[in-house]
């Protein structure tokens, strides 16, 4: 089924959970794919989704499936390109019955819809399972369990591909799985070609943030410029046979892929450059070649494979409670100076008034926020804002604690304004690896 | 790209491009000079010993670097480094993606004439 000059055609059409969905359907409509993945799950969003889930069993999945699937399914019929996506969150099987009744109502019969089930492991791990990076076993936590999923490999979804999806849905489907598969299948890689699993692999790690490889993520003014980011392209993946690909993205969409974004990408989010684990095998990038061909495309050869690692990762989300912020504003001369006293005030009140010991900490955004811990402070800002965040499992503090912020606008420093506060519940993420056999997964096809 | 001239080069930034990842409290940063005849200066510049002793009370745990020689970067590896990581960390950057210009706002090793700038 390969579309381009013998190669196989991959596109991402998102990264994560909130990305863009126009530069999507411009992929979809003009990019001759064969497959279109939607990469949308990550350890946190996988919990919140179980929260959801918890609430309403019809839902637990990505907010905007049904947006994305009305958008992307009639160009992706026409084109002929099969949907693969994590979107499924805490509750593939309603996310998969949303899409089959968006197929349905617009006009597309026989759709073939695949659900991959079986990553939800609650219920089937014992309290004594150690952490993965840290002290401590699953008895320990203390806290309302609200989900455990298991990282599914491309094993779970070329099924569901030989069966003749046209879409492919799952929960917690590993982000390069969902590349290495059609591509397992399309190539008849075997278990044994570890060396193209590995290169289908960077293919999949290299294109599962979509816009981190064509200039997302990358600009810094001056330095590393990109063009028209606001029509940003997602990214194309022409790969080879031997899992070597060329990176790419549509004409006349804005971004950028040269050597520089590609390397950024290379290792993000990786340890050991030449042990990079999925469930699928020990990918190796050490030796990776990136090769700049001009008019944004890339050409990455030399990935290498070994052995897949024994055990699978499981995440344990469990509910944490409540994220409290609140915040005012200072400005104007020694703005930096009253938003100190603020918080030194607020910090006093909350502490030795309010006697409250949850985890707390106080900013002051402008004169040293994001790197306060590094030791990067500077209090002759003009223009600062204090921020006060509490995380607690006990509602009443966090009410409290924006109370106390928003008393500063009369018993505060002078000047003070723009006071907001809001609420949200945590969710707290552990790792563990468990046995292979304790995850089985399965699929199902509907069809319209 | 717009790389500073030779003599005006004060900060890692100058040289290189990087970014930060996080898995659960671990951050790791790849490291890229755009001149491959920079690699050294940036080797001798970011190593683990000064990421310690500059961010003391941020990076706690052990720091691994890999060089990756034929492309030219580094990629540090930061354990206990994220404030407890996304969902506990209470900076407002829970995932600690700015880290990544921190390493860019270091200094550039002098060399051993220690004259500096």
């Amino acid at each position: 089924m390969a579309k381009g000059n013998g190669t196989f055609r991959i596109g991402t059409g998102a990264g994560f959970s909130a990305d863009r969905l126009d530069p999507a359907v411009d992929l979809a409509k003009r990019g001759e794919l064969d497959v279109l993945v939607l990469e949308c799950l990550g350890e946190r969003t996988v919990a919140f989704a179980h929260r959801e889930r918890m609430a309403d069993p019809r839902r637990g999945y990505n907010t905007h499936l049904e947006r994305r699937m009305r958008a992307l399914l009639p160009a992706c019929r026409t084109a002929g390109t099969v949907i693969i996506t994590n979107m499924g969150a805490a509750n593939p099987r309603a996310a998969t019955e949303c899409t089959r009744d968006v197929a349905r109502a617009l006009g597309l019969s026989g759709l073939k819809i695949a659900c991959i089930e079986g990553d939800d492991v609650s219920g089937r791990l014992g309290n004594d399972q150690p952490f993965m990076d840290e002290p401590g076993r699953l008895g320990d936590i203390g806290r309302p369990v609200v989900g455990m999923n298991a990282y599914l490999g491309a094993d779970a979804i070329v099924p569901a591909l030989e069966a003749g999806a046209d879409v492919v849905i799952g929960g917690r489907l590993a982000d390069p799985s969902m590349y290495l598969a059609p591509l397992t299948r399309h190539y008849g890689w075997r278990n044994s070609d570890l060396t193209a699993l590995g290169a289908g692999t960077l293919v999949g790690h290299l294109m599962e943030c979509g816009m981190q490889i064509t200039g997302g993520y990358y600009a810094d003014p001056g330095i590393k410029d990109v063009p028209d980011l606001a029509q940003c392209g997602y990214p194309i993946a022409e790969v080879s046979a031997d899992g070597s690909a060329i990176i790419t993205k549509l004409p006349g969409t804005g971004g950028c892929v040269n050597e520089a974004t590609v390397k950024e990408q290379l290792l993000y989010e990786v340890h050991d450059p030449a042990a990079y684990l999925t469930p699928d095998v020990t990918a190796d990038f050490s030796r990776v070649k990136v090769k700049d061909l001009g008019h944004d495309r890339v050409h990455v050869t030399g990935a290498g494979g070994r052995t897949r690692p024994e055990k699978l990762k499981v995440t344990v989300g469990f509910d944490a409670g409540v994220l409290a912020e609140a915040g005012v504003s200072y400005a104007g001369p020694a703005a930096g100076a009253r938003g100190h006293l603020a918080a030194g005030i607020v910090d006093a009140r909350l502490k030795e008034i309010h006697k409250i010991k949850s985890p707390l900490r106080v900013d002051l955004i402008g004169a040293g926020s994001l790197f306060a811990t590094a030791g990067k402070n500077r209090i002759d800002s003009e223009d600062v804002r204090l921020h006060v965040a509490l995380r607690t499992t006990n509602r009443d503090e966090a009410e409290l604690m924006l109370w106390e912020v928003e008393s500063l606008l009369c018993c505060g420093p002078a000047g003070g304004g723009g006071y907001r506060g809001v609420i949200t519940p945590a969710v707290e993420t552990k790792s563990i690896l468990v046995d292979r056999g304790l995850v089985k997964p399965t699929f199902e096809i509907f069809v319209t | 790209m717009n790389v500073r001239g030779r003599n005006q080069r004060l900060l890692v930034r100058d040289i290189a491009h990087a970014r930060a990842g996080d898995k659960g409290n671990t951050s790791n940063i790849n490291i890229w000079v755009y001149d491959p005849e920079d690699f050294e200066l940036l080797k001798r510049t970011v190593t683990p010993e000064r990421i310690k002793k500059e961010f003391p009370k941020l990076i706690r745990g052990n720091v691994t670097r890999y060089v990756i020689e034929h492309l030219h970067g580094l990629n540090l590896v930061m354990s206990e480094a994220l404030e407890g990581g996304v969902n506990a960390s209470l900076n407002l950057d829970s995932h600690g993606k700015s880290w990544s210009y921190l390493i860019l706002g270091l200094a550039l090793d002098s060399g051993d004439s220690g004259t500096g700038c």
